[in-house]
């Protein structure tokens, strides 16, 4: 209980010392964040959108697959990611291991399926005989998937929400590909991990705050996404 | 009332081997209100979905003006205009007047003239004053009201109606009926409609078809097929006696 209230104390020192180290550290988190959720969103919105719109042979085993990446160890894709970019790996001659790049594509990775997902349950459950009534009041294809997707926006914020708090609070494949270098590629939730094992838990527990205010801040600003339906 | 707009040809259309629809040959004339009856299962809400071209068929093909449907989708400009007001009406989550907004929106219309569109077509169906109001809250009848403006808005050539009054009350029907009569006869907009309720074709139709397993038992003037159909399965229908 001391080290709790300890670190919320320390937290909010924290925050206000503006130390250069720690919001060096909060910028690396929700820059590697966004760059993953921004390309996992481009990839996994279409295909998702696409899985829940259609009907083609071998859909199941597609639906399959994206679910059992929903539930996919983030430390084994931080493995493989890992096994890419290392020197001897397909991808060595890039550099991008233990850069943020690396990092970004292993959250990448985590939260594509995440969206994907997400956003296909989601378009699912508008009603399907939607789309051809769109379509018989002069809609083009896309222009009746984008209004499928409106009508499953609050669904789709919900993929969002699911990528982002997967990627900000993952560490094994951020540590993995990143390898927790000091002013690189250490993220709150690395520094975490650093702090505990030196048994500065006051600070590691301040830096979890700091990383819940975050989240918090951040899926407020998704809820406002949603729009004034999603809190009738 | 004798230029064709449609011309149906052996058009047959099969859902997972299952032949739904075979039509050997079908005239529809501009101006005029078809009715198509027959009970559920008939292929009437198929033939509907041809005619806007909103699935292939089969076999055989339908020439719309000069376009022909046969494999290939006809241009967006085609397609643009016909529209269906279906029976069971799916609106968008946004208000009234968006919902009737959105045909033009898609066509690229301007704000301007959408805004003066989509007044007038609510204040044909009696709904002006719930232009904003969230689409979700309408009543059943109000819903198939919105249904008809939003068609009505893009001055359609042909308007295809699939049961839009089955479910209502006596209220909303008549309404539905009287804008429906009101615009074929002012605009000349060709009305096909889907029915299973032989008074309503009767008291709205030019011609009236039976359609029985997918196949045109018969097709005459609204008077003739109610007085003296020539069909022994028409006559049984009218009458309202089991003809599966």
């Amino acid at each position: 209980m001391n080290d709790l209230t300890q670190g919320l104390i320390q937290a909010v020192q924290l925050i206000f010392s503006f130390d250069p180290n720690l919001y060096s550290v909060i910028a690396l988190s929700l820059y590697v964040a966004g760059i993953s959720l921004f390309f996992s969103t481009l990839v996994g919105i279409p295909i998702g959108a696409f899985l829940g719109l259609t009907r083609f042979p071998g859909r199941r085993l597609v639906m399959a697959l994206l679910y059992t990446g929903m539930g996919f160890p983030p430390v084994v894709i931080g493995l493989f990611v890992y096994l890419i970019f290392s020197r001897s790996g397909p991808l060595g001659q890039l550099g991008w291991l233990f850069t943020p790049r690396a990092m970004s594509v292993a959250q990448m990775i985590i939260a594509f399926p995440l969206v994907a997902g997400f956003t296909m349950a989601a378009v699912m459950s508008v009603n399907p005989n939607l789309r051809q009534q769109l379509r018989a009041l002069g809609a083009t294809d896309w222009q009746a998937t984008v209004a499928i997707l409106t009508e499953a926006k609050i669904g789709v914020v919900v993929s969002l929400a699911a990528g982002f708090g997967a990627v900000i609070s993952e560490v094994g494949a951020v540590m993995l590909t990143g390898g927790n270098i000091a002013g690189k590629t250490r993220t709150l939730t690395s520094a975490i991990i650093l702090e505990t094992q030196k048994g500065n838990f006051d600070l590691a527990i301040a830096l979890g705050i700091i990383l819940l205010i975050l989240s918090f801040l951040t899926n407020l600003v998704m809820t406002r996404l949603q729009g004034r339906e999603a809190h009738r | 009332m004798d230029q064709i707009n449609y011309h149906v040809h052996n058009l047959a259309q099969t859902y997972n081997g299952r032949l739904i629809l075979q039509i050997d040959r079908l005239d529809i004339y501009r101006g005029e209100i078809l009715a198509i009856v027959g009970p559920s299962g008939a292929g009437k809400s198929t033939l509907l979905r041809l005619l806007n071209f909103l699935e292939q068929p089969a076999n055989g093909y339908v020439t719309f003006e000069k376009s022909t449907l046969n494999g290939i989708v006809p241009a967006l400009e085609v397609r643009r205009k016909v529209t269906t007001v279906f029976q069971n009406t799916v609106l968008l989550n946004r208000s009234v007047a968006a919902n009737v907004a959105y045909g033009l929106k898609v066509r690229g219309e301007d704000k301007k003239m959408i805004d003066r569109a989509v007044a007038e077509a609510l204040e044909r169906v009696g709904l002006g004053k719930m232009a904003q109001q969230p689409a979700r809250t309408l009543s059943g009848g109000e819903v198939q009201r919105v249904a008809l403006a939003r068609a009505l808005v893009i001055q359609p050539a042909v308007l295809l109606l699939d049961e839009p009054t089955a479910n209502l009350d006596p209220y909303n029907v008549k309404l539905i009926e009287e804008i429906v009569a009101e615009v074929n006869r002012e605009k000349s907009v060709t009305v096909v409609l889907v029915t299973h309720n032989v008074f309503q074709a009767r008291r709205l139709a030019h011609r009236t078809a039976l359609l029985l397993e997918g196949r045109l038992v018969e097709i005459a003037e609204t008077a003739a097929f109610f007085n003296n159909p020539t069909d022994p399965r028409t006559t049984a229908f009218v009458r309202g006696d089991m003809v599966y």
